[in-house]
């Protein structure tokens, strides 16, 4: 009797989280708080980047934009695991919601990206003397940019959603290669950029009060991100729903014709 | 405001440069939810409609 009852019991919580219906459920209770979060560690992160930190002995003020290019460079890449992920699930398990995933993050995978490249830029200028050199770290990055729109394209491309997302996912496995090309291209070649100094084995490199605002900015953007994926998420839930409506619509419409 | 140094500029528009994409990014997100938010109502509606016919 007691396994009949449990049959009967709440959904699990892998299919409540899982569960496009249930999704938009328990989704919504995280979207205010998130969003409050995430507005009060910029709050924290842009007061320690302008005036917690020190100008650098080096770069003097210009470090400041090391705050938002980091954390837009990390984001380039955490998004671009989060599709590969999701790839994996559209893939091996076709669940729905891995599609979700997949196409709610490409867009934002895009403005990161794009944002590394814009403050990488500015940064380079009065740093190295250039906006743009063609070495590996920027070269690589720039294609990853492209990557991004590519996937975006391909989503566009096709009507049947479903179809989309298995050869969206291939793709995305098959980019994943430029993600390690990424991270130890400032080791393999001789770059303008300089060599990992947050995200080492040995521990970071920076001065604490550097890092501080650094990691601030950091979570404050991921904060960010995750807010903007779980609404894109949702509201690309939506959009299924509408498209199955329509043509329900239609159906019906047909069949109500002489 | 804080002293940003003879490269002030450079500092001003990563910032900036950075804030508006995010603000546009936001914008989108939420124009585009109450939008699709919107028509599936609708949607919803005529269904229940024709149901009830």
């Amino acid at each position: 009797m007691s396994e009949v009852k449990q049959t009967h019991s709440e959904p699990g919580w892998f299919t409540r989280l899982a569960h496009p219906g249930l999704f938009l459920g328990w989704s919504r209770h995280i979207v205010i708080p998130l969003a409050g979060l995430s507005t009060i560690a910029f709050a924290i992160g842009l007061y320690l980047a302008f005036w917690g930190s020190p100008a650098d002995y080096q770069m003097g003020d210009t470090v400041r934009m090391m705050y938002v290019h980091v954390p837009a460079a990390w984001l380039s890449q955490f998004c671009y695991a989060l599709m590969f992920a999701s790839a994996i699930g559209t893939l091996v398990w076709r669940h729905p919601m891995a599609d979700v995933s997949q196409k709610a993050a490409a867009p934002l995978g895009a403005l990161f990206t794009a944002l590394a490249l814009f403050t990488g830029a500015l940064w380079g200028r009065p740093t190295w003397g250039t906006y743009w050199e063609w070495d590996g770290r920027m070269t690589s990055t720039l294609v990853l940019l492209l990557i991004y729109l590519g996937i975006i394209a391909l989503w566009r491309a096709f009507d049947d959603q479903l179809k989309a997302a298995r050869i969206v996912a291939v793709f995305t496995l098959i980019g994943a290669v430029n993600i390690p090309i990424i991270k130890f291209s400032v080791d393999w070649w001789h770059t303008l950029h300089q060599p990992a100094s947050v995200f080492r084995l040995d521990g970071p490199t920076i001065a604490p009060e550097i890092l501080t605002p650094l990691l601030a900015m950091t979570l404050a953007f991921s904060l960010l991100f995750m807010l903007l994926h779980l609404v894109r998420m949702r509201t690309e839930v939506r959009k299924r729903r509408v498209r199955s409506l329509e043509l329900a619509q239609a159906r019906a419409a047909k069949g109500a014709r002489p | 405001m804080i002293e940003l140094g003879q490269h002030w500029e450079f500092i001003a528009l990563a910032y900036g440069g950075t804030a508006l994409a995010v603000l546009a990014a936001i914008a989108w997100t939420c124009i585009d939810a109450e939008r699709t938010k919107a028509h599936l109502k609708v949607l919803e509606a005529a269904r229940a409609a024709r149901e009830t016919r």
